[in-house]
């Protein structure tokens, strides 16, 4: 049974449809993506699991059960648009946070106190605020998101703002909280993030859901059976052209390395026969297509029909 | 429920912590205990020292008309102005008065010379001489007795009784009614002002600083908003409750401290009649009138309608004021919302002169039952009494509208506050209204 389940959700304001019956459905304990161009619908559709709004029509499931208020306390949600009191002092609002989220004083300060040393920020705890870099406030952001240890987290943008050090530190704790048991939503157009870190993706554009899977198959579907030769001789191979399409060779000291697409239904041990009997194969992989280039060429298409 | 105790916990003690908070809290008091004892001891202090008076009257109309006072002791000299500016100003240190000969049907002219400030009583001292021989003067050229109009003249000593439906009278007196109606309609209007507008401060604090929606995403925005609105409320009442408190303290400490020497606060007080006293004839007896009314006006109705009048009219327009915060992206737009939304608080307080000059009229009866002028309106008419039945129904009333504006302003304040880089307008509020 997914985690979340998301059926037929549909919210307009006025005559703005911002969501149009949009399904997903988040697996336990995996990373999923929510991909899709600015003003999608993906804010929207992560307030609605939020319950800060109110869907239109259709369901939404948490463990298989429609979801109620007090689920809020299974939920996590870091937004896009986020900050903090900027008068207060760093560990006291981290501890005011953490009790709007049903824990206890004591229990807060314990965790944090984990947290804290964790990122190795102790020395925050007595700061305001506003004496904080962009940086560290998003570090605070994030631990008072975690903090209540909820069974779904919803990350919006969860890097921007921090340095590549500290992109990498969030990446771990992020994939550290799916292994101890967290399902993730994760909403970014940082494409190349999400191929790290999603399972499954689905992706949003005009309110429809126009894409989703799992990330592999995704790109499966999207490949244009190109490959990649590194092979060494003396001359460039002449592949026959109504079965192979070269589509640029590079040469460094004989050692040549081809992208070459597969036409009229050749396999992949077509194009090897050809060339294993006067070269010598270095390597030989499939070109699958990056999420950037299915996410930009599907956002387009889309465009181009409508 | 739980949630919005915490909410307003923070709200609370953020606020409470604060140094204007403290200063506020503090200085509210001393100033107020001051403005009560200071005058008098002030009165008391510059009297003490003694003035001498050198008058040179070219006129030879005031001679021996100016008697020696407490404090006040008056010479004549005959000199020119200028060598008796350079004796008596300078040389002695004492004041100078100089009257010259009055041209023809012009007002006397009169110049007091002093190296320092004479002080209030001086002039009023001199001008009142001079202007009773002046008018003997007249009186006489013209053929009439200055006697005369002495004995002719009347004194009229008109006391109101409230009568109360049980027949009990009691004195009152209006001038001191009417300074205890403005004052507290003033001070209802200063307080819901001053705690609606950090209401609507701190609405936009949390949407600019974009931490509303990581609270909205633990509590509805509705608690949020009641939370704070409440938190507030209760600032505001500690801060009146500690005014109340403190200022009964520094006025015991002033009276303890300043008049250390003169021994009791009791000596104080028979000082304070005393001064009363000497501030004409009837002093004493508008001292105990004022005494007498303060007794008569009943000062748990008066405390109670104040605080529920403040927390009504706060509640109401400060719900307004968070929709608004709620509503508006930059401290620039808050304006054209603001005023529409204050008008009915400052129309009530424009409206004072009318409504304590006529307690009991139309006007100022309707004006005491609607929500958003009520507040103002009907501390100022408490002091003169007002029918148990129009304050029990002007509560209602009261009770009513706020939870009317905070159901609307709960509205808009849900949807406005996750609205970002978009200027609204009362079309779009209205919509967010019906939606």
């Amino acid at each position: 049974m997914p985690t979340l389940q998301t059926i037929n959700v549909s919210k307009s304001y006025g005559k703005f449809k911002a969501l149009d019956k949009v399904s997903i459905e988040v697996e336990k304990q995996s990373v999923f993506g929510l991909l899709g161009p600015n003003g999608a619908g993906k804010t929207t559709l992560i307030r609605i699991i939020n319950m800060i709004s109110v869907m239109d029509e259709g369901r939404v499931l948490l463990d298989g059960q429609a979801i109620k208020q007090s689920d809020i306390h299974n939920i996590g949600y870091l937004p896009e648009e986020r900050g903090l009191y900027k008068k207060m002092k760093v560990g006291e609002q981290a501890i005011y946070l953490a009790q709007l989220k049903g824990l206890s004083k004591a229990e807060a300060k314990k965790r944090l106190k984990y947290w804290f040393e964790k990122f190795e920020i102790d020395s925050w705890w007595n700061k305001k605020v506003e004496e904080l870099s962009k940086g560290m406030q998003q570090k605070i952001q994030f631990i008072a998101t975690v903090l209540h240890q909820p069974k779904l987290l919803i990350f919006d943008e969860p890097f921007s703002g921090f340095d590549p050090i500290n992109v990498n530190l969030l990446k771990d704790e992020i994939l550290q909280l799916r292994n101890n048991g967290a399902t993730i939503i994760f909403s970014t157009h940082n494409m190349a993030s999400v191929e790290e870190l999603c399972d499954h993706i689905a992706l949003i554009d005009n309110s429809k859901t126009i894409l989703s899977g799992e990330i592999n198959e995704i790109k499966n579907r999207f490949k244009a059976h190109i490959f990649e030769v590194v092979y060494h001789r003396k001359t460039e191979l002449s592949l026959p052209a109504a079965h192979f399409e070269v589509l640029n060779t590079k040469n460094k000291n004989n050692t040549f390395i081809s992208q070459i697409r597969l036409l009229n239904g050749n396999k992949p041990n077509d194009l090897l026969k050809q060339i294993i009997p006067t070269a010598e194969v270095h390597s030989f992989k499939e070109m699958l297509p990056s999420m950037n280039e299915i996410f930009i060429q599907q956002v387009n298409n889309k465009e181009g029909r409508s | 429920m739980n949630k919005i105790i915490l909410i307003l916990k923070r709200e609370y003690l953020t606020r409470v912590k604060k140094k204007s908070f403290i200063i506020m809290t503090i200085l509210g008091p001393i100033l107020m205990a001051a403005l009560m004892i200071l005058p008098a001891f002030l009165a008391d202090w510059s009297d003490a020292t003694e003035k001498r008076i050198a008058v040179l009257d070219e006129t030879g109309w005031f001679l021996e008309k100016f008697k020696d006072q407490d404090n006040i002791k008056f010479y004549h000299v005959f000199e020119g102005l200028e060598s008796e500016k350079e004796v008596a100003l300078y040389k002695k240190g004492d004041l100078l008065l100089y009257i010259p000969l009055p041209e023809l049907n012009v007002p006397v002219n009169a110049q007091l010379f002093s190296t320092k400030q004479p002080g209030l009583s001086v002039t009023a001292y001199i001008k009142s001489v001079m202007r009773q021989e002046v008018e003997n003067r007249k009186l006489l050229a013209s053929g009439i007795d200055p006697e005369l109009i002495k004995a002719s003249k009347a004194k009229i000593n008109l006391s109101t009784i409230k009568v109360d439906e049980a027949g009990i009278e009691t004195k009152s007196n209006t001038e001191v009614e009417v300074g205890l109606a403005i004052f507290a309609g003033i001070m209802i209007y200063f307080f819901i002002f001053m705690f609606g507008v950090q209401v609507l401060k701190g609405v936009m604090e949390e949407k600019s600083s974009r931490i509303v929606e990581v609270i909205i995403s633990s509590v509805k925005p509705f608690q949020l908003m009641m939370g704070k609105i409440i938190g507030i409320a209760m600032v505001g009442l500690t801060q009146f409750l500690l005014w109340i408190v403190l200022t009964g303290i520094f006025l015991l400490i002033f009276m303890l401290g300043f008049m250390g020497d003169s021994g009791s606060a009791l000596e104080m007080m028979g000082q304070q009649n005393q001064l009363m006293q000497q501030a004409g004839e009837g002093g004493i007896d508008k001292f105990m009138l004022v005494a007498e009314v303060l007794n008569s006006t009943n000062f748990t109705v008066m405390i109670f309608s104040f605080i529920f009048y403040f927390l009504g009219g706060y509640l109401l327009y400060s719900s307004l004021f968070a929709a608004i915060g709620g509503a508006v992206d930059q401290d620039a737009d808050t304006q054209q919302f603001m005023m529409p939304v204050s008008i009915p608080l400052i129309f009530s307080v424009a409206m004072s002169g009318v409504i304590i000059n006529q307690p009991d009229s139309a006007l100022s009866v309707w004006l005491s039952m609607i929500p958003f002028t009520s507040p103002v309106t009907m501390m100022m008419r408490i002091p003169f009494g007002v029918p148990v039945w129009q304050l029990w129904l002007s509560m209602a009333l009261l009770i009513l509208g706020f939870i009317t504006t905070t159901w609307i302003a709960g509205k808009i304040y849900k949807t406005g506050i996750l609205m970002y880089g978009k200027k609204v307008g009362y079309q779009e509020i209205w919509k967010w209204i019906r939606g």
